[in-house]
């Protein structure tokens, strides 16, 4: 196996069947990393990673700071609110301006789609998209694969129900992104307002309801019900969603026997998903927050090679922010 | 040399070594019961597990063997990342007070062993650290010693030396040319 061959990970749509593999074979070790007396490892010392967040998040915030640490780089968070950016400085200027200080990895989360490809043509350090938009989250994708493979021992040939906001969702596009790298049918299940037009462009199928969705998959994954959604006049109430799309044991009992049950975080418990399913035996949701640790010590190991000669920042021409 | 490889151990003369490896380990240690062996990944594992069957046969007992990847506590991880085969770790026992004996394949520059000292302290205080090696090739970069040696070879320019210890009828340490990369 060769070193990793990109600068940055901007989304799953960059990557192929090897580099998912690479990753997830890396975040094997990493896990075990994680499970010593001592979780640290030297890998990383003298590395500095900025996590740059433009947005509230606490779980993916801590996942990259704490993979950053266990691998004995120093890690700076640098969030919005408390920050210049809440001072109306711009995202380029902010980011020029963490680039000045020399980190050799920076991870931007953002509200703007396509946000971290801005970011990446602009610096001369690698970037890690945190998530930007509903455009990609690949982290959450790498780390949902692993506890799947863990689970079921494959990536391929499997059947994925993903459920929820399918529309403002990121999670879901590069879920089903390497998930049909791998040859498995992912299937998204929403409320007509929830569902993207040509939702199958993304690489799905189409469900409206709940019991077809779930027939025989073996990966029920949930989305998080955003409650500033409801404000607007995509969801009439919290009720009828959850009457109509969340998900509880009974359902268990379509899926496949072996079925595992995956929430990326936070839940709305009895919103979108019964209490007793997320604590029940077929859930990996814990899982995969273990996964998710491991799977950003391994990309920011992977990323964290010499920087490239003569790529720094070609501020020329900057292109317009996508919308 | 003509080219071709060359053998320098076959099977037989490992299967020697690694007894006669175990029997000075017991002999050095003796009145400490406490004893593990730890292999370096991946080229130690197997030898690791070897003397450990052997060792634990000698002194009737069995020998707790684990295994150690020593990749993430290279000097270079941050700057060469060629990242062959990067193992977990398997040491599921307290290595407190214990006599670690570490086992690699090959001793060279010694920066290996090194790594592997520093990544095995991260498990606790063993009582003491020695080093098994099956071939010293010499050209140390750093003041390593090892406590046992199966042979001692030398290595001429443009050979690379390739051994195999698992076991089996494949065994053996061979001169193979270096491919020009």
């Amino acid at each position: 196996m060769s070193a990793f061959r990109h600068d940055h990970l901007l989304g799953i749509s960059q990557l192929d069947r090897e580099d998912v593999l690479q990753i997830l074979e890396a975040a094997k070790a990493f896990i075990e990393v994680s499970r010593r007396p001592i979780r640290k490892v030297p890998a990383l010392r003298g590395k500095t990673v900025v996590n740059l967040f433009f947005e509230a998040s606490t779980r993916t915030r801590t996942s990259f700071e704490l993979a950053g640490k266990r691998l004995s780089a120093d890690v700076v968070n640098i969030s919005s609110s408390g920050s210049s950016v809440s001072k109306g400085e711009s995202l380029l200027d902010t980011c020029k301006t963490v680039a000045a200080m020399r980190p050799d990895i920076v991870v931007i989360r953002h509200s703007a789609s396509g946000a971290a490809e801005l970011v990446a043509r602009q610096v001369g350090c690698s970037v890690i998209n945190g998530g930007d938009g509903s455009h990609e989250h690949p982290t959450q994708a790498l780390l949902d694969a692993f506890a799947i493979r863990n689970s079921l021992g494959t990536l391929s040939g499997l059947k994925v129900a993903i459920i929820g906001d399918i529309m403002h969702s990121r999670v879901a596009r590069s879920n089903a992104r390497l998930l049909n790298l791998f040859g498995s049918e992912v299937r998204f299940c929403a409320p007509r307002t929830l569902m993207p037009p040509k939702a199958e462009a993304l690489g799905a199928k189409i469900y409206h309801r709940l019991d077809e969705a779930l027939d025989g998959v073996d990966v029920i994954m949930l989305l998080r019900i955003q409650r500033e959604r409801l404000e607007g006049p995509l969801l009439p109430s919290l009720r009828e969603y959850s009457r109509n799309f969340g998900v509880s044991q009974r359902h268990l009992a379509i899926a496949s026997p072996r079925a595992i049950v995956m929430h990326p975080g936070p839940m709305n418990r009895g919103v979108e998903i019964h209490p007793a399913l997320a604590d029940g035996e077929r859930s990996v949701i814990l899982d995969q927050v273990e996964a998710g640790v491991a799977v950003r010590m391994a990309v920011l190991y992977l990323l964290a090679k010499e920087p490239n000669a003569g790529t720094p920042a070609q501020a020329a021409s900057i292109p317009p922010p996508a919308p | 040399m003509t080219g071709s490889e060359s053998i320098l151990l076959d099977a037989e003369s490992i299967a020697r070594i690694v007894r006669r490896i175990a029997h000075e380990v017991v002999e050095r240690t003796a009145g400490h019961k406490q004893l593990a062996l730890v292999g370096i990944r991946h080229g130690g594992v197997p030898i690791a597990s070897r003397l450990a069957a052997a060792i634990g046969e000698t002194l009737g007992t069995k020998v707790p063997m684990g295994a150690i990847d020593m990749t993430l506590y290279r000097d270079d991880a941050g700057s060469a990342l060629l990242i062959p085969k990067l193992g977990p770790d398997e040491i599921t026992f307290d290595i407190n007070g214990l006599d670690v004996v570490l086992v690699d394949d090959v001793l060279q520059s010694g920066r290996t062993v090194r790594a592997a000292i520093e990544g095995l302290l991260a498990y606790g205080r063993p009582r003491r650290i020695w080093l098994a090696v099956l071939c010293d090739r010499g050209g140390r970069e750093l003041p390593i010693a090892a406590d046992f040696v199966g042979r001692e070879l030398s290595v001429p320019k443009g050979y690379v030396l390739d051994v195999v210890a698992e076991g089996g009828a494949g065994d053996g340490a061979r001169l193979v040319p270096k491919v020009a990369t």
